[in-house]
């Protein structure tokens, strides 16, 4: 019963971030009247487009389903997938019931899409959300803020409810819970990874995105009772390991499950962060917005988007090893994906100094054979079993 | 191969040229005394440089980008990437860190076959490119010195708002101005930044005259590939120096001299005599391959009119000037007005005034495989130009200092039907 009631969960969630028509959108917007608002990864202070009355929906590019027709017309074949896939979206209408969309700022790719989405959709909000890459509050903090006041201002006018204090630290207090959640899963799956396996989870995170955040949070609760509750699933002999790099375009379901058939424990990895960014609860306590950006600015994820100031590269990846007792880690990119790639020897170089094992690939979203990842990621499951053995 | 066009293949250089390449002769050979002298450097990024700032602490600017394209054009650049990606460093990512890392492997042996000093301060300015974060984090972990971030916000909405002015300002003062009191063991002198600004931006009307010389016709200068010698000094290493005010002066001087003789623009063969094609371009050049490149314009008679990668360095030509009455806040508005800090809506519309008042015939993208700063969203823009105005778009593909992706048959074949669309275009319209 357990078993078949945790299918069907996942299967929803499943269907639900595959939905490139957005149904479960549509109809937030015929019952709410408010505003839809994409983004793309990875992260986006989503508690103050709650809090304006708006549904934050997670634009994460396409999966091996969806056909690109239009988008290679627009990006080279030496650029990164995600790109393309959200263009054909908007040049299909199957962004029409968005109304707007916010471009964080990562890289140079999703910062110049933010441009052509300005060209291709004009009578849509299009912002491009700059962030600081200084930490300090007197400078990057000031900065944030100013950010964040034109974008809650930028709402109003297309529409949506007028900032509100309160507002906001009553929709900080929920997406706090959220995040707790999303950590308590994630601490789950390290403690206990065949309870969680990463191919489920995912599917949850993924959704998570496009539910409004109440149902995401009820989701999740009872995706974490069910698992805990099911007997059915038992610990079987995989190495554990990390994936890390795939913070932005998402890797297809089939990459993996692929990863976990080979002999993985996934129990840590990089996937859906903007649930995760923030890595304490934000304060509800003083002003709202000052919280917000206290958070970003010193509460947020190691990420290969932000400058690490002082910090030695790598060393966060070190420490993840550790807190996740993983054996070994997978650096596991999308193609062309500068932050990810440019990371990568810097990361290599600390896992190495650890005595960390390691391997790399790299993978498209709308990749959708994984033979020679398999085979890869199996010979590499199999040395860590077989050293750790020893 | 069209040799009635241009002089004989004898290679002419202008007085101008050749005072150029004494002064960054000069700068190179300066910083490869510094072991001697006790001079100290700061390596740099070529967009959003702080060059007058750096100078005004007697500080040796390096810029990478510019080692490794002298690289490339030394033909160092394929081993210097090829020893990085033994390292682990992607085959997808930008060749300039590559070849700046091989570069270091093999001596960091500069331009001039001298070795460049260690910086004693790694002044990332973040403007216009993701890259330089990594790529200075990468260079962290090679020297020991600080560094330090100047984040230059991006003009996601298309305008420099005031925010966004005073952030920059108050990182300037508060961590860069220090920084570099620090590296050099002197005190800032704003008294002294006021007058190099002053001749910055006495350079930078020159330059601009210079620039908008092309859109006489015959044009005497070539925007693109020659552009990139007519801004050097802008932005390698002498904005601020009188050396600076007396080149572009010169330059000046030629090209207004070379418009009154009806004279075309100098290339690496000798004058163009004929002009047939007026292009404007966008992306950067090929490096590994930059004289072949160009001759394939010249063979047709094509000259490149205005580009944009030569604004990457600044944009003069849209009004910018530096500021000594508002010293600080005209760098801030500096470092956030470059090229490839623009959001894609200003980049087509810079271009689309390009192709209107220079009377181009087309635009040319030349699309690096590595630049995603310049090369998402081209494809985008080749199609806004041809709609908005009416000229032919053609698109090339290479790389900045990867030889492995410089084509020369193929890249002359798409130039050579390009070249005839514009032809049929033209004869369309006067059928
Ligand atoms: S996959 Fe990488 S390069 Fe592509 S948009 Fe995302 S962060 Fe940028
Ligand atoms: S602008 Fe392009 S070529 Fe220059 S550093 Fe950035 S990615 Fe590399």
């Amino acid at each position: 019963m357990t078993s078949q009631s945790i299918a069907a969960l996942v299967e929803s969630a499943n269907q639900l971030y595959r939905d490139y028509d957005f149904t479960s959108v549509k109809e937030w917007k015929a019952r709410t009247g408010g505003l839809a608002i994409g983004f793309m990864p990875i992260y986006v202070p989503r508690e103050l487009l709650h809090a304006q009355g708006c549904l934050p929906v997670g634009v994460m590019g396409g999966g091996d389903d969806l056909e690109i027709i239009r988008g290679d017309a627009y990006y080279q074949s030496y650029i990164c997938h995600i790109p393309r896939s959200t263009i054909e979206l908007g040049l299909g209408g199957k962004l029409d019931c968005l109304d707007g969309m916010l471009f964080p700022a990562i890289c140079d790719v999703i910062r110049n899409l933010s441009g052509m989405w300005k060209l291709e959709f004009p009578g849509k909000l299009s912002r491009y959300l700059d962030v600081p890459q200084d930490f300090e509050d007197d400078m990057g903090g000031v900065f944030y803020r100013a950010e964040l006041e034109e974008l809650s201002a930028d709402l109003a006018r297309r529409g949506a409810r007028p900032y509100d204090a309160e507002a906001l630290r009553t929709s900080i207090a929920v997406y706090n819970r959220l995040s707790a959640l999303v950590r308590e899963l994630y601490q789950l799956r390290r403690d206990e990874p065949w309870l969680v396996p990463t191919a489920e989870l995912y599917c949850l995170l993924r959704a998570a995105t496009i539910w409004p955040v109440e149902d995401a949070i009820l989701h999740l609760e009872t995706y974490r009772d069910l698992v805990r509750a099911d007997a059915s699933r038992q610990p079987m002999d995989q190495a554990r390991v990390i994936l890390a790099g795939s913070f932005c375009e998402q890797p297809p379901l089939g990459l993996i499950k692929t990863l976990e058939r080979s002999g993985c424990y996934i129990v840590d990895d990089d996937f859906v962060q903007v649930h995760r960014w923030l890595v304490q609860p934000v304060s509800t306590a003083g002003d709202p917005l000052d919280a917000l950006v206290s958070a970003f600015l010193h509460h947020a994820m190691d990420s290969p988007t932000r400058y690490c100031g002082e910090a030695t590269k790598g060393v966060e990846l070190v420490q993840r090893v550790a807190a996740a007792a993983a054996e070994g880690v997978l650096l596991c990119a999308p193609s062309f994906c500068d932050p990810a790639l440019l990371d990568q020897p810097m990361a290599v170089d600390a896992l190495e100094a650890a005595g960390v094992p390691w391997t790399a690939f790299k993978y498209a979203e709308n990749n959708g054979q994984f033979q020679v990842i398999r085979e890869q990621a199996g010979t590499f499951a199999d040395s860590i079993k077989l050293w750790s053995g020893v | 191969m069209t040799p009635k066009t241009r002089d004989a293949a004898t290679a002419q250089k202008d007085d101008s040229q050749l005072r150029q390449k004494e002064m960054i002769a000069a700068h190179y050979s300066r910083l490869a005394r510094t072991h001697e002298t006790g001079e100290r450097s700061v390596y740099t990024f070529v967009p959003g440089n702080l060059t007058e700032l750096i100078r005004n602490f007697d500080l040796l600017p390096v810029l990478p980008e510019i080692n490794a394209l002298q690289s490339a054009m030394r033909g160092k650049s394929k081993e210097y990437i090829a020893a990085a990606e033994r390292e682990g460093h992607s085959e997808d990512v930008c060749t300039y860190v590559k070849c700046d890392v091989g570069m270091k492997r093999a001596g960091n042996v500069g331009p001039t076959g001298e070795r460049l000093p260690d910086p004693d301060l790694l002044l990332l300015s973040y403007t216009g490119c993701f890259t330089f974060m990594k790529w200075f984090e990468i260079l962290k972990r090679e020297y020991d010195c600080p560094v330090t971030m100047l984040h230059v916000p991006y003009q996601g909405e298309g305008e420099i708002t005031k925010s966004m002015r005073d952030y920059v300002v108050e990182q300037i003062k508060k961590k860069v101005i220090p920084a570099l009191e620090k590296a050099s063991g002197k005190k800032y002198d704003e008294d002294k930044l006021k007058e190099q600004l002053r001749r910055s931006a006495q350079a930078e009307d020159d330059l601009v005259a210079v620039l908008e010389s092309a859109k006489h016709k015959p044009s005497p200068i070539d925007a693109y590939f020659g552009g990139v010698y007519y801004i050097g000094p802008i932005f390698t290493a002498f904005r601020g120096t009188q050396d600076a005010v007396d080149y572009y002066r010169l330059l000046r001087a030629e090209t207004e001299e070379a418009v009154r003789a009806g004279r075309g623009p100098i290339t690496p063969s000798g004058e163009l005599k004929e002009e047939k094609y007026r292009l404007v371009v966008e992306g950067p050049p090929n490096w590994t391959n930059f004289r072949q490149f160009w001759e394939m314009f010249v063979d047709e008679g094509a000259v490149c009119v205005a580009s944009t990668y030569t604004k990457v360095g600044g944009v003069y030509d849209a009004g910018f000037r530096h500021d000594p009455d508002r010293p600080l806040e005209s760098l801030a508005e500096y470092c956030l007005g470059c090229y490839t800090n623009l959001n894609l809506p200003s980049r087509v519309e810079m271009l689309e005034r390009y192709v209107r008042e220079y009377q181009a015939d087309g635009l040319l993208i030349n699309s690096i495989k590595s630049c995603n700063s310049f090369s998402a969203g081209q494809l985008m823009i080749l199609r806004e130009i041809e709609e908005r105005t009416g000229v032919p778009g053609g698109f090339v593909e290479s790389d900045l200092v990867d030889p492995r992706y410089f084509s020369g048959a193929n890249i002359k074949n798409r130039l050579e039907s390009y070249f005839q669309m514009i032809e049929q275009k033209r004869q369309g319209v006067t059928a």
